[in-house]
């Protein structure tokens, strides 16, 4: 008991040692990448440029927001580990649907184009 | 021979790679510095990232694998607002209204940390509205595209699945976000009535309560916001 609470002592005061400025900071970049990935469709780029772009700010704004307004950059890495590394399987289960979408749309040509 | 060994025991990492392995061969607890409810939110939300990381990538299968052309969201979420026709114009400001509310939320973590009673919940309260806006935005957007005949089952522009997906994923989310803002009004009302200040029990626990739970309930608020970040980039925008 004594233990946890003095963790959670500690945590409180790195957490108090933030200024609220850090805060706006983080908000303020929020905005300007939302700002810019919107003017992505604005500006009707397209193909690769177009799909980098978007990969590119929509990682930016989880890391801003995972990294500073969850925390996590101040987590022990135990933690951060347990929670970060288990999303790699959905990045595996992705790989295989798209290669699996990809096939059925192979064979959806194939088989709607002999039909006429 | 033994002195040396206990001094090995006893010297702990203090980062790196390593206190991984001593945090989780350690007897008691593996996640040090976090409380029980804070690690159990966080693997809440692991599992609610395998919930809507499924759904994006059922999205992203039905998308790849149609043979139909797939309706161009721009046009499809576009408004004529004083004239002007701005390609997906709602979506951009619901992003901008969720961003703010997750700024008042880490602001209202950091005064909850402070014990500073009176902006913690007044920045929770705002946090709600800017949720319920969101919410109320995003029926707006159901009434206009169903008017517009969009069903799970069909649409005017193109494949099918536009609509079975849009509805699944959106209204998940939608979901999250009311979740959200419920829980919000619960811990707001929680710390203007002192309850974290006094250590006052809650309802289902005899565990005192601690302004822990602001950070708890933030931690929740960003994920929606997160997940939000996924979806505005791979359903309106790719």
């Amino acid at each position: 008991m004594s233990e946890i609470a003095r963790s959670d002592a500690a945590h409180r005061i790195v957490v108090k040692a933030h200024p609220i400025r850090l805060y706006l900071v983080v908000w303020g970049w929020l905005f300007v990448l939302s700002a810019f990935s919107y003017l992505v469709d604005y500006f009707h780029l397209t193909g690769t440029l177009r799909y980098s772009l978007i990969l590119t700010f929509m990682m930016l704004k989880a890391g801003l927001i995972v990294a500073v307004f969850m925390h996590m950059a101040w987590e022990r890495l135990a933690l951060v580990y347990a929670i970060l590394v288990p999303i790699g399987a959905i990045l595996a289960f992705l790989a295989a649907m798209a290669v699996e979408a990809d096939y059925t749309l192979l064979t959806r040509l194939a088989f709607f184009s002999a039909g006429q | 021979m033994n002195t040396a060994f206990t001094e090995h025991r006893t010297r702990e990492p203090e980062s790196g790679l390593a206190t991984i392995v001593t945090d989780f061969s350690a007897d008691q607890r593996a996640f040090r510095n976090v409380s029980w409810g804070k690690a159990m939110m966080w693997i809440f939300l692991l599992s609610d990232t395998f919930i809507f990381g499924t759904f994006l990538i059922g999205y992203m299968t039905a998308r790849m694998s149609t043979a139909e052309p797939w309706p161009n969201a721009s046009e499809v979420f576009a408004l004529e607002i004083a004239g002007h026709h701005l390609p997906l114009i709602l979506i951009a400001i619901m992003t901008f209204v969720l961003i703010s509310s997750s700024g008042t939320m880490a602001m209202a973590v950091n005064y909850g940390y402070r014990r500073q009673r009176r902006p913690t919940a007044a920045l929770l309260v705002v946090t709600a509205l800017l949720g319920a806006t969101f919410v109320g935005m995003q029926a707006f957007e159901w009434t206009k595209l169903i008017s517009e005949g969009v069903r799970p089952w069909g649409n005017p522009w193109g494949a099918a699945q536009f609509g079975s997906a849009f509805f699944m994923i959106t209204g998940f989310h939608g979901t999250h976000v009311t979740i959200g803002v419920i829980f919000l009004l619960i811990v707001a009302r929680k710390v203007i009535r002192g309850d974290f200040d006094h250590g006052r029990p809650g309802f289902f626990t005899g565990r005192k309560g601690r302004y822990e739970a602001v950070e708890i309930m933030g931690l929740y608020w960003h994920f929606v916001d997160l997940v939000w970040v996924f979806i505005f980039a791979f359903f309106y925008l790719w």
